[in-house]
């Protein structure tokens, strides 16, 4: 189990192994649920809110379900931790991050100073998510 | 013409940087090849046969004299003097080496260019009418929608991940000149009976190896909406499109298997959520943008006249011009496609020609059309003559446009690393062939491809041909009746494919059948129509 190397929460990490989606159904008290790729996001919002960590598998970098599944989530008011998990590279971390990932658990540990330079590249975004960053549009119209 | 503001700038100069990093890092060994390569992908570099190669989005096909010459210079000192102009209306490098792709990134940026997503699984250049602006049939100029989606794509979070690769087109004319309904998603600005502009969805077309016409999901998305509904379209793709085989990951498969009505009932449930998420850029942006394609300064009260004593000049203007919506000018086509040349190269000296014709005649605006030609779109007919003749000086004069020699070809098994086969000898041997008798055979549009992947549009050509490995040699079939635009159809394969020669001799025979069988006024494809394959066979294998 790969450890979270990133982290852009202040609360305490939730000590509950993650279980996965279809076991999550029948286990109430759990607080921790781990999504695949073919899992679908929507399943989890009647219980958002007794879940305190969701993890986003990425068994391959190219398989970018996982960035949907989070907007969703967060669209949804998911406040929780929303941890991206399995091949998680450098150079998709920003884009994860916009999409609502607030914690990064690289099966192979990023370069720590690759990684600050890769969260910071961009000063401006064009598009709005949830992440609270005002898009380039309301930056020129106020 | 757009004009980036520091925002923009700012964004494509932070790429600039990333991506010298990421070729640093490859360099130095800390990423492997498979880790790199979407990251160059995603910058428009690709490994190929001989070395990389580098394509440079052109967004909705417009560039100024100074991009244009730019692109002149670039090709002088990177690559061997040569650019190639693409189906997608971008420009490609052949000869590119990866440690100077970050230099090379820097000079575009210095002209407000880039190569963001011009590959990867990620949505694409838009493309759009290379006409836009001065043709007489538009509702609006469709450039300002795709500006606008050139931004919203760009860098998208949530899409840059795709199942496979994602094309948009938008026009806004009933006559379809970029192929709309054989992109991704393609987008046909429209006005409705209240006055009111709004896009039409068409949603899963495309060419590859399953070619298909994309069905309209929607005839009318307030325009206030367009982006917020086009992200419902991508997001029902990224989460359901197939992942499991490269070869059914395009949209098109999507919709064909959920079916349009399943598909089109996703989408709008997506679209009514996502409104809840005030995602959709405020309209004074579009006003912004909008404001930056205004017409140019046109001089009025201008004589619509022609000098035609020149026969050569006459035969161009008769077949390389377009009527302007403003009186006393033309829109003026450079074919790309010498008698026996390469389609769509030009060397670093043309282009910049082009760059400085463009300024000294066409409001310093010029268009890439997804034939692999080039536009000036707004010259005085008063200066057509003086410009053609330095056109024609200049090897760019070629009065071909639509007829059989203006060919459309990937650059097949010369550079490509996916071909099978070759494609430009065979555009050159069929140029050069049928030069002779282009004019009488009038408008033929001919498509080659080096392999099924279909970069060369081989599906919607009236004549298409496609290049196949056939145990290790070089194969080629033969297709009728593809055609691009308002009527959309998808060529067929006439039936055993040839050998290189025997390709270009099926191909004349074809024109020549055609030739003896039309009536008054048919073009090639209205015979083909009319009289349909099996006398086409007969005549090409009888």
């Amino acid at each position: 189990m790969a450890e979270v190397q990133f982290r852009f929460r202040s609360d305490e990490p939730v000590a509950d192994p993650a279980v996965t989606v279809d076991s999550f159904g029948e286990q109430s008290n759990a607080s921790a649920v781990r999504l695949e790729p073919g899992d679908d996001a929507r399943d989890l919002l009647p219980h958002l809110d007794r879940l305190q960590l969701i993890e986003v598998n990425f068994p391959v970098f190219g398989d970018g379900r996982g960035y949907s599944a989070a907007r969703i989530l967060r669209e949804a008011g998911y406040d929780g931790e929303l941890r991206a998990v399995g091949e998680v590279l450098v150079d998709q971390i920003a884009f994860m991050r916009r999409c609502g990932f607030d914690a990064f658990a690289p099966e192979v540990p990023l370069d720590p100073a690759d990684a600050e330079a890769a969260f910071a590249r961009y000063d401006h975004v064009y598009q709005p998510t949830t992440d609270g960053r005002a898009p380039i549009w309301n930056l020129r119209h106020g | 013409m757009y004009k980036y503001d520091t925002y923009d700038q700012a964004m494509v100069d932070a790429r600039v940087e990333e991506f010298r990093d990421q070729v640093r890092r490859r360099l130095e060994g800390h990423i492997t090849e498979d880790q790199f390569k979407p990251l160059r992908l995603m910058n428009g570099l690709y490994l190929q046969l001989h070395a990389y190669m580098l394509r440079v989005a052109i967004p909705y096909g417009t560039l100024s004299s100074a991009q244009m010459r730019m692109l002149g210079d670039i090709a002088d000192k990177y690559d061997r003097g040569y650019g190639h102009f693409t189906t997608r209306q971008n420009i490609q490098y052949n000869w590119i080496k990866l440690e100077d792709a970050p230099d090379i990134l820097a000079d575009l940026a210095s002209v407000e260019m880039h190569a963001i997503q011009t590959s990867g699984n990620c949505i694409r250049n838009t493309t759009s009418d290379q006409y836009a602006g001065a043709a007489a049939d538009e509702v609006v100029d469709p450039r300002p929608y795709a500006e606008l989606i050139r931004q919203w794509s760009t860098f998208h979070p949530e899409f840059s991940f795709l199942p496979r690769k994602f094309k948009m087109a938008v026009i806004a004319s009933d006559i379809d000149r970029a192929a709309m309904k054989l992109h991704d998603i393609g987008i046909q600005i429209v006005r409705n009976a209240a006055g009111e502009i709004g896009a039409a969805f068409y949603v899963g077309g495309g060419m590859g190896r399953t070619p298909m016409i994309a069905p309209c999901i929607n005839p009318f998305v307030p325009i206030d909406q367009f982006i917020t509904y086009s992200e419902a379209c991508l997001r029902v793709y990224n989460r359901h499109g197939r992942r499991d085989n490269k070869y059914k990951a395009r949209i098109k498969i999507l919709v064909h298997e959920l079916g349009k009505d399943e598909y089109t009932r996703q989408v709008e449930e997506e679209f009514a959520h996502l409104l809840t998420q005030n995602i959709e850029p405020p309209l004074a942006e579009l006003e912004r943008i909008k404001a930056m394609f205004a017409d140019p300064p046109f001089e009025t009260g201008l004589s619509d006249e022609l000098d035609r004593s020149d026969p050569d000049f006459a035969l161009w203007l008769d077949n390389n011009c377009l009527a302007h919506k403003q009186p006393g000018y033309i829109a003026a086509t450079i074919s790309l496609k010498p008698v026996g040349g390469i389609p769509g190269d030009a060397t670093g000296e043309q282009i910049r020609l082009m760059g400085d014709l463009a300024k000294q005649y066409s409001f310093d605006e010029l268009r890439v059309t997804h034939a692999q030609n080039i536009v000036l779109p707004h010259v005085k007919k008063a200066d057509l003559y003086a410009l053609w003749q330095v056109l024609d000086a200049n090897g760019l004069g070629t009065a071909n446009l639509d007829l059989v020699g203006d060919i459309i070809a990937c650059p097949g098994l010369d550079y490509c690393s996916l071909a099978n086969a070759r494609s430009i000898p065979v555009a050159q041997k069929i140029s050069q062939r049928l030069a002779g008798q282009a004019q009488q055979i009038g408008e033929l549009k001919l498509k080659i491809s080096g392999c099924i992947n279909a970069c060369g549009h081989h599906h919607a050509g009236h004549i298409g041909i496609l290049g196949v490995d056939k145990k290790g040699v070089e194969n080629y079939q033969l297709l009728l009746g593809g055609c691009e635009g308002a009527d959309t159809s998808l060529g067929q394969i006439t039936g055993p494919g040839f050998d290189e020669d025997g390709i270009v001799d099926a191909v004349e025979k074809a024109t020549s059948f055609y030739l003896s069988q039309r009536q008054d006024g048919e073009r090639f494809l209205d015979t083909y129509r009319r009289i349909g394959m099996p006398a086409f066979k007969e005549a090409i294998y009888g």
